[in-house]
C-alpha cells in the first residue's frame, strides 16, 4: 500500500504462532517501528496460559486515528505466521487479497540465529509497508540486547531480500 | 526513540501506563500478588525505581496497602480480578475506615477468560464494598485515571478501585505525559484516628453513614465534573459504554452520539439520563454483566441491554455490530487454535504421568500444572481456585467411601501453596480424614504460569534480591506431619511413583514436595543464587 492509503486508512497487521516462537517480540517491533513514523498505533495480545506453546497470536493495527486495539476476523491486510501448522488456524483473520507472510519465504538455513526467523518474516512484511529502513532498525535495536543486533538485523534483511 | 520520550510521546501498555503513573504520584510504597492480566504493574514499577514488592496473597497486600495509606502515604495495591475476591474482607471495611493518603486498587478484569478460572465482572465489588471505581479505556487513561483515583482518594478519604480488563492492561497505545496533574504526595506521618480506624461495631455504625454520604458526595461530583465524555452524533442512535468497549463502539458505530463514562461507581445517573433523553434509540454497550443497564433502569432511565448471548465472552468490534443491529444469530466458531501444554522437559511431567497411572483422584489447584488436566496426563479432576486444592481434597477425602478415598491427592505449586495453600494444610492436621491425605507441592521455585515472579518460598523479593525463605518441609514438620519427602522428579523420577505408591497405601497425611527449578527460571536461578550471598 502506498503512503497515502496508509495515512489515510487503518492498517491491519496479525501475527501468529506459538508460544515462545517470539510473536509477542515481533508485534512489539512492528507496533515500535510505526510509532516512530508518526502513526496512532494499538498493539493488543493475550499473555498467559497460550503461552504455554499454545496458539498465540497479536494484532497490530496503524493509519491516523486508531479505536479498538483488536485487529476484526477478516480484516487483516498482513497476516504474519510463525509457524507453519498455525497458518490455517490465523487465516480467516487475513482479508481477501490479503497477505500472507509464512516461514516457507525464508530459506532458514541463511539465518545466523534461528531464533530470529520472527524478524525475518518482519522482513519479509517490511516488503508490503512503506517504512523507512531505518525506523525497523531502530525498533529491531531497541527491542532486543546488543548481542542479538547483528543476527536480527541480517534475518531483517534476508526477510527483505536486500 | 530517545527524542520521542523526551517529548513524552511513547507506545505502552496500559500495565506500564499504571507504573508510570504511580511513579509520577510518589506512590510510597507498591504491593499485590502476581496474577494474568495485572502482573507486570508492579513489575515495571520496579524497574522504573518505584517501591515495589510481592504480597504472599492480595488479602495480605491489600492491609499492607492499608497500613501504608492510614500512615498518610500513597499505595498502590494491584491483583486479577479473582485475587480481590481473597482481598475482599479488608476491602469491604477499609471502605468504612476510609483512608488518609491515596490508596488505588488495581482490578485486573479477564472478560474472556484468556488466563481465569471466571470471568467475573468486579464492577459488582465497586457496589458491594461502597467504592468509587475508575475504567480506563487505552494506555492514556490508564495514566491519567491512576492519578485521578488518587486524587479522589485522597478528597474524599476512601480507596479507589482503577478497573482494567484484559485488553487495556495488555494493548500498548500512544501515551503521552505529562497528563491530569496530581498535587504532591505528603510525607506519611501518624497521626491517631482511634474511632475512624478501628471498627468495632460503637465506630463503624457512624463510618458505614460517613462512607454513604461520601458516595452521595462523589456521585454528584460525577455527574458535574466527573471524567466522563460525550461524542457528538447522529441522534438516532445514542450509546452508553465504558472502557475498552468504547472503542469497539466508536469503530462499529461511527456516526452513533457516544455518552463514555469514566467513574462507574457512583454513576452520573443525571447524565445518563439527559443523554438518553437526547437519542431516539439508547443502547447500553459494556462487556461482562448488564452492570450500567441495570443501574440505567432502576434510575427509570429507558434504555435497552445487550441480548444476553453478548454477556459472554470479550466484544470486538463485530461483536458491538451485531448488538447495535440486534444480531441474535449464531456467531462463527473460531477456528481451534493448539491448546498449549506443559512444556517438554518440564518436571511436573513426571509427577502428571505417574498421578495418572495410579488412577488418582486429583484435587488441583491454579498455575501452570493446571495443565495436567489435557491429555496425555488427564491427572485433574477438581480446579476451583487458588489455594483450593487441599481443602476440596480433604472434603473427599472424608466423604469418600474409603477405597475411593485412598485414592485422592492434592496437588498445588509452590507460589499457589504460599498464597492460600498453608491454612488448607494447618486443616488438614487439625482435622485429619480418617484414610489420611497426601499433598503433593510441585515447587518448581518460581511462579510460573504469570511470568517467572518471585515468591516467600523462592527467598528473593520482586526486585530478585535475597530475603528471608519460607521452607516448605520445616513448616509442615512443625504442624506435626511426620511422612515427609523431598524428590527431584527428573534425578529421582522412580522416586515419585515410589513415594506416592507409599503415601498412598497409609492410613496418615503425607507431603511430597516435588522440587525442581521451571525450565524456564532455572538459569535466571543459578545466576541469582550465586550473585545474591545471604546476609
Amino acid at each position: 500500500m502506498s503512503p497515502s492509503d496508509m495515512s489515510n486508512n487503518i492498517t491491519n497487521v496479525v501475527i501468529a504462532g506459538l508460544g515462545g516462537q517470539g510473536v509477542l517480540k515481533a508485534s512489539d517491533i512492528l507496533a515500535s517501528a510505526v510509532f516512530l513514523a508518526g502513526f496512532d498505533v494499538k498493539k493488543s495480545e493475550i499473555h498467559g496460559m497460550s503461552q504455554r506453546g499454545g496458539s498465540v497470536s497479536s494484532d497490530v493495527r496503524f493509519g491516523k486515528k486508531v479505536f479498538s486495539p483488536m485487529v476484526p476476523p477478516g480484516k487483516a491486510d498482513c497476516l504474519v505466521v510463525l509457524s507453519q501448522s498455525q497458518i490455517e488456524v490465523a487465516r480467516p483473520m487475513l482479508k481477501a487479497g490479503g497477505a500472507l507472510i509464512e516461514p516457507g519465504m525464508i530459506d532458514e538455513a541463511r539465518l545466523s540465529n534461528k531464533k530470529s526467523l520472527n524478524v525475518a518474516l518482519l522482513g519479509a512484511l517490511a516488503r508490503h509497508l512503506d517504512l523507512a529502513d531505518n525506523l525497523w532498525h531502530a525498533a529491531i535495536q531497541a527491542a532486543l540486547p546488543e548481542k542479538l543486533h547483528a543476527a536480527n538485523l541480517q534475518a531483517f534483511a534476508i526477510g527483505k531480500g536486500t | 526513540m530517545s527524542q520521542q520520550q523526551e517529548l513524552g510521546r511513547r507506545l505502552t501498555s496500559g500495565n506500564q501506563a499504571v507504573a508510570q503513573a504511580a511513579l509520577h504520584a510518589g506512590v510510597k510504597l507498591g504491593t499485590g500478588y502476581p496474577g494474568t492480566p495485572s502482573t507486570e504493574i508492579l513489575e515495571f514499577f520496579d524497574s522504573m525505581g518505584g517501591p515495589a514488592q510481592w504480597a504472599p496473597n492480595e488479602k495480605v497486600a491489600l492491609e499492607v496497602g492499608i497500613g501504608a495509606a492510614f500512615a498518610g502515604a500513597r499505595a498502590l495495591v494491584t491483583m486479577k480480578h479473582v485475587g480481590l475476591n481473597v482481598a475482599a474482607d479488608p476491602l469491604f471495611t477499609v471502605a468504612y475506615t476510609g483512608v488518609s493518603g491515596g490508596l488505588v486498587i488495581v482490578s485486573a478484569d479477564d472478560p474472556g477468560m484468556a488466563s481465569s478460572q471466571n470471568e467475573q465482572d468486579n464492577r459488582r465489588f465497586a457496589v458491594a464494598a461502597g467504592l468509587p471505581m475508575l475504567e480506563p479505556a487505552d494506555s492514556q487513561e490508564a495514566y491519567d485515571f491512576t492519578l485521578r483515583a488518587f486524587a479522589l482518594s485522597e478528597r474524599w478519604h476512601v480507596p479507589v478501585l482503577l478497573r482494567m480488563t484484559t485488553r487495556v492492561c495488555h494493548s500498548a497505545t500512544v501515551l503521552q505525559t505529562p497528563g491530569y496533574c496530581l498535587s504532591p504526595a505528603k510525607p506519611a506521618n501518624f497521626v491517631r484516628d482511634v474511632p475512624g480506624r478501628v471498627m468495632i461495631p460503637a465506630y463503624a455504625r457512624p463510618a458505614h453513614k460517613r462512607l454513604r454520604a461520601k458516595l452521595a458526595e462523589l456521585a454528584v461530583w460525577n455527574d458535574s465534573e466527573g471524567p466522563n465524555a460525550t461524542v457528538e452524533g447522529d441522534k438516532a442512535l445514542g450509546i452508553i459504554t465504558s472502557g475498552i468497549s468504547f472503542q469497539h463502539v466508536r469503530e462499529a458505530a461511527p456516526s452513533a452520539r457516544v455518552l463514555k463514562i469514566g467513574l462507574t461507581y457512583p454513576l452520573p445517573v443525571e447524565t445518563m439520563r439527559r443523554f438518553a433523553a437526547s437519542v431516539e434509540r439508547c443502547l447500553v454497550v459494556e462487556e461482562g454483566d448488564p452492570f450500567l443497564y441495570e443501574a440505567a433502569r432502576t434510575a427509570g432511565i429507558a434504555v435497552e441491554n445487550k441480548p444476553e448471548m453478548y454477556r459472554f465472552g470479550e466484544l470486538n468490534v463485530e461483536r458491538v455490530g451485531r448488538i447495535v443491529a440486534g444480531d441474535t444469530s449464531p456467531e462463527p466458531a473460531p477456528t481451534p487454535g493448539k491448546p498449549p501444554e506443559l512444556c517438554p522437559g518440564c518436571p511436573h511431567r513426571n509427577v502428571f504421568e505417574v498421578l495418572h497411572d495410579l488412577d488418582c483422584i486429583v484435587s488441583g489447584d491454579i498455575g501452570c500444572y493446571t495443565l495436567g488436566v489435557l491429555p496425555p496426563f488427564s491427572a485433574m479432576d477438581t480446579c476451583v481456585c487458588m489455594g483450593a486444592s487441599i481443602g476440596v481434597g480433604l472434603g473427599l477425602r472424608h466423604t469418600l467411601p474409603p477405597e475411593q478415598a485412598r485414592r485422592v491427592v492434592s496437588v498445588i505449586g509452590d507460589s499457589t501453596f504460599v498464597h492460600s495453600g498453608i491454612t488448607g494444610l494447618i486443616e488438614m492436621v487439625y482435622n485429619p480424614p480418617p484414610t489420611g491425605h497426601v499433598l503433593v507441592i510441585l515447587d518448581n521455585g518460581t511462579t510460573a504460569m504469570t511470568g517467572l515472579q518471585e515468591h516467600p518460598g523462592t527467598g528473593r523479593r520482586l526486585n530478585h534480591e535475597t530475603t528471608s525463605k519460607l521452607s516448605f518441609e520445616e513448616l509442615a514438620r512443625s504442624l506435626g506431619i511426620k511422612n515427609i519427602h523431598v524428590i527431584d522428579p527428573i534425578l529421582d523420577s522412580a522416586g515419585i511413583p515410589r513415594v506416592l505408591r507409599e503415601a498412598l497405601a497409609k492410613d496418615e497425611l503425607s507431603l511430597i514436595i516435588a522440587r525442581r527449578p521451571c525450565l524456564l527460571a532455572a538459569g535466571a536461578i543459578k545466576i541469582r543464587e550465586k550473585t545474591n550471598v545471604p546476609k
